[in-house]
């Protein structure tokens, strides 16, 4: 067995002093990517060592919160995936009509592109009067920029082809107001939604749900924490609930494989059985 | 560094013993790694992962393509998946592929490098990391400057690197960036890389 190396030893104990004094569990985050952003993070603190940098977390909470804005990844874009949202639209929206009323949790919602994303969807299909949406993630930085939902003129277009792809049924333009650079969205969008600070790693389920999208999160965990998360999302759901992936993400290395099926098996859509 | 193989005659010794090979491509990828996989048989035993840029569609043909083509097991890895010997994994578009301490893959959506996502550089730096000096790097045609890091970072490892000669490369920049960061081991045009390839199996298994 070789010796641990430095650079990992090091990790270890930051993440270990994370999660002792900030309560935030990266300790069964895939390795790879905590290990490059922490490497990125020390280049933007100008630090030589992790334990430099564990130095100046532990004593400092503001940098604490800089080096969170590291670790956790805002990459997100509003209806990405335009067949994922089609297929939402086509295969689910019809059951979901059957409610009387919804609750859908968007669980790492990050920035809120997808929450926008949605809403919208629900309402050209009638349903966002009768929906709460929950939208949880656990970088309070990103939820406050999801809540303002204001975001870069710049991917206006790209966001507007997705929506066309998606089965947009209106003008995109409707949804937001142009001002300089940025894009204000449409405040009524987020009438029903509650934003709230929320971690797949620690803490529990906090609502029955009907519906809930979890993309693009869980790449990033280990199979001990993607399975803690299933766990989560099989309790939140009620029966015959719908749990909703990222592309390339999968039930099948699961343990709780058997507890979901795929409705839309290629756009990583399950339902409870 | 050398640049002949075989030279007079194969000279096995002074290959290393390495469990994984990883290769990056960008433009004129697809027929350059038809070469160099075109001398590999059924039944070879070292996995092989592949980052080729390619666009950001979410479903890419290239498994497809090169399991017509190749003798070998051809698949797209999926996130979580463990490494088996003897297939070759493609990089799925718009997700950068990892290698965990696990030997199983993981997937992210960090920036783009060089504005590629999939990385060259990042599957090269985390493969390193896993396999150190029972690595072996290939780097072939392209033209920007991904993967450059990420081989010299697996020679500072200890792993062995390879890289196309950019005089045979459709696009030079990828090979000379490489050349200007590290001096590989080797420095070869596609069809003995190819047969570098099938002995770097021999030697190993």
């Amino acid at each position: 067995m070789p010796l641990e190396r430095d650079a990992d030893i090091e990790l270890r104990l930051l993440i270990e002093a994370i999660y002792s004094k900030y309560s935030y569990d990266f300790r069964d985050y895939s390795g790879a990517s905590i290990k490059r952003r922490v490497n990125h993070a020390l280049r933007q603190f100008e630090l030589k060592t992790i334990s430099a940098l564990q130095e100046r977390v532990m004593h400092d909470p503001s940098a604490f919160m800089q080096l969170l804005q590291f670790l956790t990844i805002p990459v997100s874009e509003m209806f990405r995936d335009p067949t994922h949202f089609l297929a939402i639209r086509q295969e689910v929206v019809p059951l979901l009509r059957t409610y009387p009323s919804l609750k859908i949790w968007i669980a790492g919602c990050s920035t809120g592109e997808e929450v926008y994303s949605m809403a919208i969807l629900l309402r050209e299909e009638g349903l966002l009067d009768r929906t709460i949406i929950y939208a949880t993630d656990i970088n309070p930085r990103s939820l406050e920029k999801a809540k303002q939902g204001i975001f870069s003129m710049e991917n206006i277009r790209g966001y507007n082809e997705n929506y066309l792809k998606a089965g947009g049924k209106r003008v995109f333009s409707e949804y937001y107001t142009a001002a300089y650079d940025y894009a204000i969205f449409d405040k009524t969008l987020r009438e029903n939604v509650t934003f709230a600070d929320h971690s797949l790693a620690t803490d529990s389920v906090f609502s029955e749900t009907q519906l809930i999208s979890c993309r693009n999160v869980l790449i990033y965990f280990n199979k001990t924490l993607q399975d803690r998360a299933f766990g989560l999302f099989h309790e939140s759901l009620g029966h015959r609930g719908f749990l909703v992936l990222g592309s390339k993400e999968t039930l099948d290395f699961s343990s709780f494989s058997k507890q979901f099926e795929p409705l839309v098996k290629p756009e990583r859509i399950y339902r409870k059985t | 560094m050398k640049t002949a193989y075989p030279e007079s005659a194969p000279d096995a010794s002074s290959l290393p013993v390495v469990d994984a090979i990883v290769v990056g491509a960008s433009a004129g990828g697809v027929e350059a790694l038809l070469k160099i996989f075109a001398p590999l048989a059924r039944g070879y035993r070292l996995p092989i992962i592949t980052v080729l840029h390619v666009p950001d569609e979410r479903r890419s043909q290239l498994a497809e393509v090169f399991t017509t083509r190749l003798s070998i097991p051809v698949k797209e890895a999926d996130d979580k998946e463990s490494l088996v010997p003897g297939t070759m994994y493609f990089a799925s578009p718009g997700y950068h592929l990892s290698i965990e301490a696990d030997q199983t893959f993981s997937f992210s959506q960090e920036e783009r490098v060089f504005h590629s996502r999939p990385s060259i550089d990042i599957l090269f730096d985390s493969a390193a990391d896993v396999y150190g000096p029972r690595l072996a790097g290939v780097l072939l045609t392209g033209a920007n400057n991904d993967g450059a890091q990420g081989l010299a970072r697996v020679k500072q490892c200890g792993g062995f690197t390879v890289v196309q000669d950019p005089k045979t490369a459709q696009a030079r920049t990828m090979p000379e960036a490489a050349l200007a960061l590290h001096t590989p081991d080797y420095l070869l045009p596609l069809h003995d890389i190819g047969l570098l390839l099938v002995e770097l199996e021999r030697i190993a298994c």
